[in-house]
């Protein structure tokens, strides 16, 4: 019996003791020394597991690796894959807005009839302002017809073949419309020079010419049908000893940028050559 | 067979020159594909076919060209005749020659363009043919001569391999 109680006080105490501190840490006391004796205990643990971590990855990397690139390969074709879609759904896209405007301008001048064509080459010499169209004489295209874009005047077709043509444009320097100007009823010749440019010439001395007047098609002469917007006037050129003034244009085509063009077809040029008398005819 | 190749070869100079090269001008001159490939040819060592790939490049030529048919034959001809000439005087160094023909070659393109576009009844003015056409077109020509001359000697080597003494 008595070598049993400092057993029983010894498990009493320690209850107490168990109680104390289950009080103390219900109560909060003993945060700051939990903290204390954690925090090291957390920092080991972190420190093991870092490194166990990096050495399971070093053992079993290779097998990742491998999986990686590969899923990294599949990625990277689907990715230009898909860039490639995007460009030519870009591309679709600038020539579905092309072909819109040109529906629109076909729209707002039912007068005449078209026939889209694709600008497909360039005249070879650069003394030649040509370009050739996908469209030919198996399509109704005529040597004469005009050839425009929403914008305005491109050119005429010079040559046809069966399944292409070639258009001299406006600014080619053989080239030669009879043009009159919108807001002060002037005639003039528009004539294409070997920069690029166009000139307007035979402009009268006594005709008023304003910077930012409209060319337009006069229709005589028999080339072009009349009333088509050819560009803007820029600078004139008035010098006393000349018979007639000049004038640069803006034209309203870019040649540079065309891709789709549409010809005239129920036009056709009329030949007055015949009609011009020569000097030695009677 | 040669000139199999040469009618292959010249119809895609061709369309990269009417296609690409037009697109591309420096001021108002552009490269001239179709004369860099039959000069580098015509200045290779035993090739004999210069002569039937300069009538090749020279019909390709005037069917994508507004120009009268023949003036692009007849060009390239004397071109060909150029080169011909420089390869016997400046055999030594056929780098040299090319430049050399490049440069004539380009001019008598010009001139036989600007005739052309003369008897058609059109005047050109010629401070800005010689601004704006001819001085870039030389320009760009004698870039494109070298690249253009080793491609046509690897191609000579292929086509007309030498022969060995045993």
């Amino acid at each position: 019996m008595k070598s049993n109680s400092p057993k029983s006080m010894q498990v009493f105490v320690f209850l107490l003791l168990a109680l104390g501190l289950i009080g103390l840490a219900l109560g909060g006391y003993l945060t700051p020394v939990s903290r204390i004796l954690l925090n090291p205990i957390i920092s080991a643990q972190t420190w093991i597991a870092k490194r166990y971590q990096a050495v399971q990855s070093l053992i079993t990397q290779p097998e990742d690796v491998t999986t990686l690139r590969q899923q990294n390969s599949a990625l990277e074709a689907e990715n230009s894959r898909l860039q490639v879609q995007i460009v030519e759904l870009q591309q679709q896209v600038i020539e579905a807005q092309l072909l819109s405007t040109l529906v629109d301008y076909e729209r707002r001048h039912v007068e005449n009839l078209y026939i889209a064509a694709s600008v497909i080459a360039r005249d070879v010499s650069p003394f030649m302002h040509y370009v050739i169209i996908d469209r030919g004489s198996d399509d109704g295209l005529r040597k004469g017809m005009p050839v425009i874009t929403q914008q305005g005047l491109v050119g005429s077709i010079a040559a046809v073949t069966a399944g292409a043509a070639r258009v001299q444009l406006i600014n080619d320097p053989g080239s030669s419309i009879n043009v009159i100007l919108q807001q002060s009823d002037v005639e003039a010749v528009l004539n294409g020079q070997i920069t690029g440019e166009i000139e307007l010439n035979m402009i009268s001395q006594n005709a008023t010419v304003q910077p930012g007047d409209l060319v337009m098609t006069s229709g005589i002469g028999g080339n072009y049908p009349a009333n088509i917007v050819i560009g803007q006037v820029v600078t004139i050129r008035n010098e006393a000893s000349s018979l007639f003034q000049t004038a640069s244009v803006q034209p309203a085509v870019d040649f540079s940028q065309l891709e789709i063009v549409l010809i005239i077809t129920n036009f056709q040029s009329i030949d007055i050559s015949p009609l011009i008398p020569t000097p030695s005819s009677p | 067979m040669i000139n199999l190749i040469g009618i292959i070869l010249f119809g895609i100079l061709t369309i990269f020159q009417s296609t690409i090269v037009s697109t591309m001008p420096l001021l108002k001159g552009t490269a001239d594909l179709i004369l860099l490939f039959i000069v580098a040819w015509a200045l290779q060592d035993r090739v004999d076919t210069a002569w039937q790939w300069c009538l090749i490049g020279g019909i390709f030529a005037s069917l994508y060209s507004a120009l009268p048919f023949g003036s692009f034959i007849v060009a390239y001809i004397i071109c060909v005749g150029i080169a011909r000439l420089l390869k016997r005087r400046i055999w030594k160094a056929p780098f040299l020659a090319m430049l050399a023909a490049i440069f004539i070659s380009t001019l008598v393109i010009q001139l036989i363009s600007l005739i052309a576009r003369l008897i058609m009844g059109v005047s050109l003015p010629l401070t800005n043919i010689l601004n704006l056409i001819l001085l870039p077109s030389v320009l760009l020509n004698l870039i494109l001569a070298i690249p253009v001359f080793s491609i046509m000697h690897d191609m000579a080597d292929w086509l007309y391999p030498e022969k060995l003494d045993v």
